[in-house]
């Protein structure tokens, strides 16, 4: 069959009194992503969350270069330094080790421990939720049933009995932490696709022809993916606690490896002698944390575009 | 009309109103004066400016995301000079407001004659029992039928026209003097939605009630209105009775509204007359009249200077250069608005 | 004006010939149960028998309040939903068999909704939007473009400024005109346009409704149009379906249903327009209250209890879909000669 619509074909006349537009400065369109990004970059509080990220991200990957001292080298002698030593900036810990130093490093498998159980999660739980919820009927209850069960117990609870099972190690660690938050992510995933499978846009696509893949794949994949992300990087702070729980309580990380948690476990004891070098590792996690969700909500406020 | 009588208070007097988000200069000075007891209606598209015109009377608006400049007479107070604890005793009490969406002035978890008689008594000191007598007179006087029943029931176990009725009732709830309509049966079924607009002449004439509605549908605001007011652009074009307004239209927005009516077609089937191309830009409004873009008699004045309002007859008001030739293009007869090859 | 036909012959692909409808639709029937507490089981009787042809070429206009069932028969003939008995033919074959599949039907039938921009994919540009059809039914990407674009010249939005836009930024008039040519894109032969232009400003309805009259004209299109507009369908429609609660209540040339309505819901539906005539304002309202809930329709005439002519016999029998005139049809006891009703015509010999 020949097509009869082609550009050459169409015969404009007629119809230019009902062109909807006056005349205009043509402006070219962003994209979706680009609308995103300009919006975030004008959210001050994003850009700083942002940009303390990027610094701790910075520091941890950088950190076996520039590190003032061995983090590993302790001094029986120069325990407990406090704040403000002209040697030790930041002070040292119970081992006399310098803690700038072992923040430093400690950064990589707090950062590590926060963000990849979430990755993983996110993979896991996004394809089960996105399944659930746009196949919806009898695979959908099965599915989010099953995944309800988690949600039985408080996920702190979860990720010590699973890590407890499994035994201490930071790959058991990230293999509980994914099973915590994968349900979670899943069930976002599930009612977003779910809020998306409704739309007429999607009807408009069946009508098309088109197959239940690829309508999958072109018109939900897209915009579920966005919130689903969202949720999820507001996840890496929980991660980041649970993890430096799991090393508090012995379970995650095993010393001397340099990890925020563990260090706050073992500089308990000092917390009458140096409060501040004790509270430090804390500190560190609460701004970092905080950061990922200062970034996650403005993240989310960008991406909500209004007609 | 008024123009012999003594002066009296009237019941909304805006002058020279301004009010802008940011840069977006929403409404530009906007005159616009409600006698008492007399209904006035509100046209325009969306972007017009009216809804934003007709909250600010209320002042809904936060003062730190917008701009409001003019004066606003209402039920004979200032209502840019009230002071927080006046304001929240005028809203309501001399003035009240009904939306499109009835849901959204209600509390779900809360029947409908508590909202009622809880509204009553934040705004006068009234027993338990008279206010709750006084939400069933109401229940009827809006005709909500079985009223006693109705009044224990929640929002959401209302259909949509008898929740409509029920949010009037709760908006006259404190006897004010003016109500506010924001599109109030844009959302109902033609055969409810006449039911409304006839309730709400039946209030303006039983109470002495002053009304502002604002619609984009004309045939509902002749169905109320005793006077029209066509809004294009944040700016008040066209006002005069319903009569001068639908019969006798000087503007060429309005002409261009009434002609683009499916129901005005010559035939069935014939192309609609159209208004070519759409509204400004409100962030950067171009200089003159801000419809000479798509008017069909633009001149090059219209592009410099806007016109100043100027009536044509009494109580009729254009704000146009080129009035009398649109009214006589009007006159003409049924294809002079030909803009086909614009 | 002119309107330059293309492309081919609209009836080339006609199997049945001129006089067969497009499409064909007997005894719909579409219930929803109710899930609610735990008392005998009840259901949504949104589409309770519904017959009507749609012709070649011509625009069939469907009325009628919320709840009549008119967006759900909008998405049973799209198949949407599935019905749950009833026949539909298109070009007298029956849709979902072997002779048409629905996936060869959809290529011939398309559907604008009601909300344009819940109709555009937001992380799509419009010209994404309108090459997706083209493409899953496949056409080469490079031509599903070009299609796109001349479709958006086509509906009169300059394809240089608007392809690479997406629906947020476009006004709702101008994403309407993206839904049409979307529709467009398979190269349909009828289109169901569900309260296409009912939430678009009254200048812009013109526009669209004068985009929609170019584009029959010029693909040789047929038109189901819905919307609760009497005004509207009266200037688009060629003939009028009006529907109360599930059922037909009158079909029949729209000038003939919407000058001289035989259902009394019609009448009362005309009354309930705004007159746009201050001097004339209308007085009272012909029908008191809300539409009825589709749960648990009345006995008898579904219309009965809000009717000014009921009687007795309305309760007891349902009426039957009757010509009063030539095409004419009307569910109406009043209107039959015979029925036992009062009001009703004396029987003639010759009908």
């Amino acid at each position: 069959m020949t097509m009869p619509i082609t550009a050459a074909s169409v015969a404009l006349d007629g119809n230019l009194a009902d062109a909807p537009d006056a005349p205009e400065a043509f402006v070219p369109s962003r994209g979706f992503w680009g609308h995103v990004g300009h919006r975030l970059v004008r959210d001050p509080v994003a850009m700083a969350a942002g940009a303390i990220i990027l610094i701790v991200v910075g520091i941890a990957i950088l950190s076996p270069w520039i590190t003032p001292m061995d983090p590993y080298r302790g001094s029986m002698l120069r325990r407990l330094k406090p704040v403000g030593d002209a040697t030790y900036w930041l002070g040292s810990d119970e081992l006399g080790r310098d803690m700038i130093s072992r923040l430093m490093v400690g950064a990589r498998l707090s950062l590590f421990m926060g963000v990849t159980p979430v990755l993983i999660a996110f993979g896991i739980g996004s394809s089960i939720g996105i399944l659930a919820g746009y196949v919806g009927g009898w695979t959908n209850t099965i599915l989010m049933r099953t995944i309800d069960v988690f949600f039985a117990f408080p996920s702190v609870l979860l990720a010590i009995a699973l890590s407890g099972a499994l035994g201490a190690g930071i790959f058991n660690s990230i293999v509980s932490l994914t099973c915590v938050f994968t349900p979670q992510i899943a069930r976002v995933a599930e009612s977003v696709t779910t809020g998306i499978r409704k739309r007429d846009y999607i009807d408009a696509a069946k009508l098309s022809g088109a197959s239940g893949l690829t309508i999958m794949r072109v018109q939900v994949l897209g915009n579920v993916i966005g919130p689903i992300f969202v949720y999820s990087t507001s996840l890496i702070s929980v991660s980041m606690i649970l993890a430096s729980g799991l090393s508090f309580l012995g379970l995650g990380v095993r010393p001397p490896e340099p990890e925020w948690g563990l260090m706050l476990n073992t500089l308990r004891t000092a917390i009458y002698v140096n409060p501040m070098v004790a509270a430090l590792p804390g500190l560190a996690i609460f701004v970092v944390s905080i950061s990922f969700n200062l970034f996650s909500d403005g993240l989310r406020n960008a991406m909500e575009i209004r007609q | 009309m008024t123009d012999t009588t003594i002066p009296t208070v009237p019941a909304v007097e805006l002058s020279g109103l301004r009010v802008a988000f940011g840069k977006t200069q929403v409404v530009d000075g906007v005159d616009l004066r409600l006698e008492r007891g007399q209904a006035l209606a509100l046209i325009g598209e969306s972007g017009s400016g009216k809804s934003v015109t007709l909250r600010a009377i209320l002042r809904l608006y936060a003062p730190g995301r917008s701009r409001i400049e003019g004066t606003i007479f209402a039920a004979g107070r200032d209502v840019l000079a009230l002071d927080k604890r006046a304001l929240s005793e005028f809203r309501g009490g001399d003035v009240s407001m009904i939306f499109q969406e009835p849901l959204l002035a209600f509390d779900p978890v809360y029947t409908v004659g508590n909202q009622i008689t809880e509204s009553i008594r934040r705004h006068e000191t009234i027993s338990a029992r008279d206010a709750r007598a006084r939400a069933l007179a109401l229940f009827e006087r809006v005709r909500i039928p079985s009223p006693e029943r109705r009044l224990d029931n929640y929002p959401h176990e209302m259909s949509g026209g008898m929740r409509q009725r029920a949010m009037i009732a709760l908006a006259l709830a404190c006897r004010p003097q003016v109500l506010l309509a924001d599109e109030p049966t844009t959302a109902l079924d033609a055969t409810v939605q006449i039911q409304v607009l006839l309730l709400l002449r039946e209030l303006q004439r039983d109470l002495g009630l002053s009304i502002i509605i604002v619609t984009h549908d004309l045939g509902a605001a002749v169905e109320v209105a005793d006077r029209i007011a066509v809004m294009y652009a944040g700016k008040i074009v066209e006002t005069g009775t319903a009569r001068q307004v639908v019969r006798d239209p000087h503007h060429p927005y309005t002409i261009g509204l009434l002609r683009s009516r499916a129901e005005g077609a010559m035939d069935k089937g014939s192309r609609l007359q159209t208004i070519p191309g759409s509204p400004p830009d409100l962030a950067n409004r171009p200089p003159g009249c801000p419809f000479a873009p798509r008017c069909f008699l633009v001149a090059d004045r219209c592009r410099k200077e806007m016109p100043p309002a100027a009536a044509i007859a009494p109580g009729h008001v254009i704000a146009c250069w080129r009035g009398e030739e649109a009214s006589a293009a009007y006159r003409a007869g049924p294809t002079p608005v030909a803009v086909e090859m614009a | 004006m002119s309107v330059i036909p293309h492309g081919p012959d609209p009836f080339a692909m006609d199997r049945g010939g001129p006089a067969q409808p497009l499409l064909s639709i007997s005894g719909l029937v579409k219930h929803f149960p109710v899930r609610k507490g735990t008392g005998p089981k009840r259901v949504v009787r949104a589409v309770d028998g519904v017959d009507f042809d749609v012709m070649k070429g011509e625009t069939l206009g469907i009325v009628g309040e919320s709840g009549c069932g008119k967006s759900t028969t909008a998405k049973l003939i799209m198949g949407l939903i599935e019905r749950d008995t009833g026949g539909m033919l298109y070009d007298g074959q029956a849709i979902g068999e072997r002779a048409m599949p629905w996936r060869s039907y959809r290529r011939q039938a398309q559907m604008v909704f009601q909300d344009s921009y819940a109709s555009l994919n937001p992380r799509m540009t419009v010209e994404q939007s309108i090459a997706f059809g083209p493409k899953v039914n496949g056409v080469p990407g490079r031509q599903a473009v070009e299609r796109a674009r001349a479709l958006l010249a086509r509906v009169g939005l300059e394809p240089k400024r608007f392809a690479g836009r997406y629906p947020h930024e476009i006004s709702g008039g101008q994403r309407q005109r993206v839904n049409i040519a979307r529709a467009l894109a398979l190269e349909p032969r009828l289109v169901l346009l569900d309260e296409a232009v009912s939430a678009l400003d009254k200048s812009v309805e013109a526009q669209v409704l004068n985009l929609l009259l170019d584009l029959k004209a010029e693909f040789g299109l047929t038109y189901i149009f819905i919307s609760h507009d009497l005004n509207v369908v009266r200037y688009i429609s060629d003939r009028v379906m009006v529907m109360y609660l599930g059922r037909v209540a009158e079909i029949g040339p729209s000038d003939s249903v919407l000058a001289a309505p035989g259902h009394p819901y019609t009448q009362a539906l005309l009354s309930s327009m705004p007159s746009l005539d201050p001097d004339n304002r209308t007085q009272e309202a012909l029908l008191a209250g809300d539409p009825p809930n589709p749960i648990d329709p009345p006995s008898g005439c579904r219309f009965h209890p809000r009717c000014a002519l009921a009687e007795g016999i309305c309760a007891g029998r349902e009426p039957p879909l009757a010509p009063i005139m030539p095409l004419h049809r009307v569910a109406c006891l009043a209107r039959q000669p015979g029925s036992g009703h009062s009001a009703a015509p004396a029987e003639v010999l010759a009908a």
